[in-house]
């Protein structure tokens, strides 16, 4: 029941409720039932398998974020609109790379998207991959403390212990420290 | 210490953890300062791209482990739009191709090598011999031999029309008005009586009055009480040697009435390198043997005198040079009538067919009975 469950294509509108209620299942169920798809659109024109998991996974964050975003309304079938999405996300990559020939093989109809959606990700990508950086340059203990604190909302109590603060003054001013240092590293990068 | 303190103020502020008069001051704070303010919204910016980023690692961690589950390999297969055969082989096998192939151009070469295969002057001289022996086999002496000869001599005896009764025949040409003519030695060869037959079909009896094996000419004189002169012969006999490419022709009796041939000058010497003769491009039939070789120009240049039976249409023919040194050689004491050469070309700025038209009457079918 499960398996046949997580093997079958979802609707549209599962999807949707899936995403917004955050269900593993059904993120599952939209992943499997159109990788196929996207991956055989980079495969057939000049990519391999790994970056036909990048794209598509890209894809499904840009869905993912619309959807969350509560700005998603869906013109046409969500199949078209992951297609052109990786198709867009792919040609770009392509002309980055200097690999587009100028033609794009398609296996699927696809539809033109709202530039400032493109753009809109295009931000956000880059947000993350400066944040990403930051992060990196921040160094332990730092990055955990900040990780865990505003990424996974533990509390400082929960700090304190796993890293044997025995005063919560101390951790918070660690804290403090750690959170200016990283909005120095993030804002910096401009 | 007081920037913790403002940043942890923020926090709280954002998070929605003040109440009462503490929010009431903030608040106020806020408003009274824009620093503050811009710094808010600034702190509010990049907690909005931390959680973000934690939300995107979070997603991607997911999807990641849903990747695992995809045999990628498998679906790879079979997505992929397979190329036409012959280019996935090369795909596959490239490599083995490639080593197969280099090892037959070695193979090749060393081959050529141990076997002489690149010294051109050894293998080309080694052909070249054989060429030799087999063209000299070849080699042909243009006479006609006729089968129906002596079916055609008894039947002359019945007083039947006798069209060609002679056993071999050739072509001879007019040297003088006076009756000498030019034919081929092999033609005339142990001939016992010879006849020579004009383009109106008459006969007249000629004999032999000298031959010069060595050179194949042999000359003849029309000694028949019914032949009148011909008139000044229209050629002029050319001293000097022609040039290639001359463009040459020739008319004859490959058959029992005259028949009309033209080519080119090919080469300055003959079979086997023989300098006595030029090569033509000249399609001769049997029974051209003997005939003259002119020129455009009408300047008599050559006589043919045989050809090559390994390729078409390629013929020799004998320089005039060579008739006129035979001619000095004729013992005075066989001429009876002076032989005086026509140093006056007739045929010249003529188009072919009237060189033809004047030519003929000067060209005998020579028949030889033996």
């Amino acid at each position: 029941m499960s398996s046949k469950a997580n093997s079958s294509i979802p609707t549209d509108s599962e999807v949707i409720l899936g995403i917004l209620n955050n269900s593993d299942v059904v993120l599952k169920r939209l992943y499997l039932a159109y990788f196929p798809m996207v991956l055989q659109l980079i495969i057939n024109n000049n990519g391999s398998a790994d970056d036909a998991k990048d794209i598509y996974q890209e894809a499904v964050i840009v869905l993912y974020n619309k959807v969350k975003a509560g700005n998603f309304e869906l013109s046409s079938k969500l199949k078209t609109y992951i297609y052109s999405v990786s198709r867009r996300l792919w040609l770009k990559r392509l002309t980055q790379m200097n690999r587009y020939g100028g033609d794009l093989r398609d296996f699927e109809e696809h539809l033109p998207l709202e530039e400032e959606d493109h753009e809109q990700h295009a931000d956000r990508d880059l947000q993350f991959g400066k944040m990403q950086a930051a992060l990196g340059q921040l160094g332990e203990p730092c990055k955990t403390i900040m990780e865990d604190f505003y990424i996974h909302n533990r509390s400082m109590q929960e700090i304190c212990e796993r890293f044997g603060y025995t005063n919560a003054d101390n951790a918070k001013t660690q804290k403090y420290k750690c959170l200016q240092r990283l909005k120095k590293l993030f804002f910096q990068q401009n | 210490m007081s920037d913790y303190r403002l940043l942890e103020q923020i926090d709280r502020y954002i998070n929605g953890e003040m109440s009462g008069e503490e929010l009431a001051n903030f608040e106020q704070l806020r408003k009274d300062n824009p620093a503050v303010d811009s710094q808010i919204s600034e702190h509010r910016n990049f907690l909005g791209a931390l959680k973000h980023y934690g939300e995107r690692l979070d997603l991607e961690q997911r999807l990641n482990a849903i990747h695992e589950e995809i045999d990628v390999h498998t679906l790879h297969e079979e997505l992929m739009i397979k190329p036409s055969w012959i280019v996935s082989l090369w795909r596959h096998h490239h490599s083995k191709i490639s080593v197969a192939a280099s090892i037959a151009i070695f193979a090749v070469l060393t081959t050529l090598l141990l076997t002489g295969g690149f010294k051109k002057h050894d293998t080309a001289y080694v052909e070249l011999k054989k060429e030799i022996a087999s063209v000299r086999t070849s080699t042909l002496l243009l006479n006609e031999q006729s089968h129906k000869i002596k079916q055609q001599l008894s039947s002359s005896k019945d007083g039947k029309t006798i069209v060609n009764p002679g056993k071999f025949s050739g072509t001879g040409f007019a040297l003088t008005s006076n009756g000498y003519l030019v034919t081929n030695y092999h033609v005339i060869k142990g001939a016992d009586s010879v006849y020579v037959q004009n383009v109106d079909g008459e006969s007249f009896h000629a004999k032999v009055i000298y031959s010069e094996p060595a050179q194949d000419i042999a000359f003849l004189q029309i000694n028949d009480a019914s032949f009148k002169s011909l008139g000044s012969v229209p050629y002029n006999f050319k001293r000097a040697k022609s040039d290639l490419g001359e463009e040459v022709f020739t008319v004859g009796y490959p058959a029992d009435v005259i028949a009309f041939s033209e080519g080119a000058l090919t080469s300055p010497a003959g079979f086997n390198g023989d300098s006595s003769a030029y090569e033509l491009s000249l399609l001769a039939r049997p029974g051209n043997s003997g005939g003259p070789l002119l020129d455009n120009k009408g300047n008599l240049i050559g006589i043919i005198s045989g050809k090559q039976t390994s390729y078409e249409s390629l013929s020799f023919a004998k320089k005039s040079s060579y008739l006129l040194k035979a001619i000095q050689n004729i013992p005075s004491d066989s001429l009876v009538k002076p032989l005086n050469l026509n140093t006056r070309n007739g045929l010249a700025g003529l188009s072919r067919t009237q060189q033809i038209k004047k030519l003929r009457n000067y060209v005998f079918m020579v028949k030889v009975y033996n």
